[in-house]
């Protein structure tokens, strides 16, 4: 064994990909953990018709609405444990001594998250939208703004994630550091839905959550990372 | 020049400079704004849309503007202090933010009092700067509340960097996508685009409570950092020197 | 020579406690620098700051002469820390952990299966971590160690958990990474009696 040889360092993307395989493989073992966030958003859809009435005119206004408030509540409450098993396992301050730069690492563990929290909740939301009357067509529109939607706040929660993680209160404090951050994709998303109801154009919507999936694809990953590192100082 | 820097960002330097500039910035400023309340409720002339109900702007804007400037400063001295760690820097966000968040209120009430004759009611989501204004005061809160719920200092300050400087991207973002979201939905605007037109009586008052308030901000920005440099400072030996010694330090 | 670990000058400031002032050191190939001190010393705090974790009021580390912080994925690419948490799932097992270690970090040419022979842990392989004892944990943590090929060494109280054929093992362990040129800094709040140069640091 040469000691004073570097070894091959393995490079980015396996890093990354390995994080996904290793997040996700956790999931598979503990497979109640992805129905929770679907049926909070199932039960946050069923408190509106309970608390404003069931009447057909309501429901088809506002479903746009409601379907994106409680997936972003839904998000919300899956956000919570991204880091925060590492962190009581001391799994995630050995991810701070790898080699492997931690902004790859951090955005394999958000789209692991995304994927195990997101894409299931993008794929129920065909069920609840036709419980508010949504037309076909507006359903494919809101499953495209979930899904771009999704990205985004796995992305910026992660952030939020990063900051609080180890914290006493950490979970109420998340929300109220991602909730300003999450307004302008939930204004986006929802808006754009509601535009399609109303057969108005609505591809501005589409490219501005598109744009912005992109920008926090490209920028999240650092302030998770560098957030993480002084969270575990 | 760059000494004069350096010593600035040393605390006990700071904090008698500080102590000196203060009241020159304080002074101008409350006359500057006393100018600027008496020219604005006597002097300006009505508006001849909104009449006296306009007036109240000589307090919203300055405080809209103030409320935007303060955290802009947490932003930017977080950055520094991440960057350079230079623990003043850090200071000063933890100062700026009560600031901030005060003004950001004293907006969110004078646009509220401002649109209630115009809206006939208290809130008008479909303004899109109220609405801004209130996500503000929600990414102030956020900050705040981050700060008190880390109990070591330089771990807070580090993470109240990150969340100021996420912040302020935030605020850019929010600002043009709830001007889209208003422009759907024909919300009512206090202050249409391009700004109201305003004849040079009305406007000096303005300006005058802008810079006034503007300093005034100064003046107690500087009075908290002193507080803040005092606290974090409190075991070294210039603060305890300062302290005990026989005028009992000013 | 440059030492290849070494240190000068370092302070560390946790909340308003002063951990250690003024403190350095210099290990080269083949030593081991063992850290003592009573529980709540700073010893681990020190490690975490050897690693790169914590920042330093004063003082800077060094690898091979250049500065920590300007090699950080060089220097994190050559070791390998047992903290007080395992660092590992609980619910993938041994097998599955080390199959996400491999990416994180170089991993050395030795037979998995021989490592866990050796560590006594073949049969407990493929059974989540979480069923397994503390003692079972410690060492499957010592196989991640093993199985890294890397200089230093970063041991955080190694001996928890272990009983007195754990502790001897890890000994024995140390003693071959230190003449096979490696390095180690260990903590631990008893005495360690070690065939190899050792340089104290006490807390």
């Amino acid at each position: 064994m040469m000691i004073d040889d570097v070894a091959e360092q393995p490079g980015i993307a396996s890093g990354l990909v390995a994080m996904v395989r290793r997040d996700l493989l956790l999931v598979w073992k503990r497979p109640g953990d992805v129905l929770n966030p679907l049926f909070f958003f199932a039960m946050v859809c069923t408190l509106f018709p309970l608390a404003v009435g069931p009447s057909a005119e309501q429901l088809t206004f506002s479903g746009p609405g409601v379907l994106w408030v409680a997936a972003l509540l839904a998000t919300l409450l899956s956000l919570n444990s991204l880091f925060v098993a590492d962190f009581e396992d001391g799994s995630l301050e050995q991810l701070l001594v790898s080699p492997q730069p931690l902004p790859a690492l951090v955005l394999g563990k958000t789209i692991a998250h995304w994927l195990s929290s997101g894409v299931p909740l993008v794929l129920v939301s065909p069920l609840l939208a036709i419980t508010y009357r949504m037309p076909t067509d507006v359903v494919g529109v809101m499953m495209l703004t979930l899904a771009l939607g999704t990205v985004c706040l796995s992305l910026l929660g992660s952030i939020g994630a990063a900051l609080t993680v180890g914290l006493s209160r950490g979970t109420a404090l998340l929300s109220l550091l991602i909730l300003p951050l999450a307004m302008p994709v939930l204004l986006l998303g929802a808006n754009t839905v509601s535009l399609a109801a109303g057969d108005e154009m609505y591809s501005t919507g589409i490219w501005a959550l598109a744009a912005y999936a992109v920008a926090t694809l490209s920028l999240a990953p650092y302030a998770a990372a560098a957030a993480l590192r002084i969270s575990n100082e | 020049m760059w000494k004069f820097f350096h010593r600035l960002a040393s605390p006990p330097h700071f904090y008698r400079l500080a102590a000196i500039f203060a009241p020159w910035l304080m002074l101008p400023g409350l006359v500057l704004i006393a100018y600027g309340t008496i020219a604005g409720l006597f002097v300006a002339p009505e508006d001849y849309q909104q009449g006296d109900a306009f007036r109240i702007i000589y307090v919203h804007v300055p405080a809209a503007y103030l409320s935007m400037m303060a955290y802009m400063i947490m932003a930017v001295s977080g950055g520094i202090g991440l960057i350079w760690r230079i623990k003043l820097a850090h200071a000063v966000g933890a100062a700026a933010a009560p600031l901030g968040a005060a003004f950001t209120l004293l907006a969110l009430l004078t646009g509220s009092i401002w649109g209630r004759p115009m809206w006939g009611t208290w809130w008008e989501w479909g303004d899109p700067r109220l609405t801004s204004e209130l996500i503000l005061l929600f990414l102030y809160f956020g900050y705040m509340a981050l700060r008190s719920a880390i109990d070591d200092t330089l771990k807070a300050d580090k993470a109240c960097a990150v969340i100021a400087l996420v912040g302020v991207v935030n605020v850019v973002i929010v600002h043009y996508s709830v001007e889209w979201w208003s422009s759907l939905h024909q919300g009512q605007t206090l202050l249409r685009k391009g700004g109201p037109a305003m004849d040079s009586a009305m406007l000096y008052p303005l300006l005058a409570m802008i810079l006034g308030f503007t300093l005034v901000f100064g003046a107690l920005l500087l009075r908290r950092v002193r507080t803040e440099v005092l606290y974090r400072e409190r075991r070294t030996r210039w603060v305890r020197k300062m302290i005990l010694a026989p005028q009992g330090g000013r | 020579m440059t030492a290849k670990l070494s240190a000068n000058d370092l302070t560390l400031v946790r909340g308003e406690r002063v951990l250690f002032h003024g403190l350095g050191f210099a290990l080269n190939s083949g030593e081991l620098l063992l850290l003592q001190g009573q529980n709540g010393s700073g010893k681990t705090s020190l490690i975490r700051a050897i690693a790169g974790l914590l920042s330093l009021e004063s003082g800077e580390i060094f690898w091979g002469g250049v500065p920590v912080l300007q090699q950080r994925q060089l220097f994190h690419g050559s070791l390998v820390w047992l903290a007080h948490s395992s660092g590992l799932k609980a619910d993938l097992t041994l097998v599955e952990n080390l199959e996400f270690e491999k990416v994180l970090r170089p991993q050395s040419a030795r037979e998995p299966e021989e490592v866990f022979e050796r560590l006594g842990i073949a049969r407990l392989k493929r059974l989540p971590v979480r069923f397994l004892s503390a003692g079972q944990q410690r060492r499957v943590a010592l196989a991640r160690i093993l199985l890294a090929d890397v200089a230093l060494w970063l041991l955080d109280e190694p001996f928890t958990n272990l009983d007195q054929e754990g502790r001897e093992l890890v000994i024995e362990l140390t003693e071959e990474h230190l003449a096979g040129g490696g390095l180690c800094v260990l903590a631990a709040h008893q005495d360690i009696d070690l065939e190899a140069t050792v340089k104290m640091v006490r807390l």
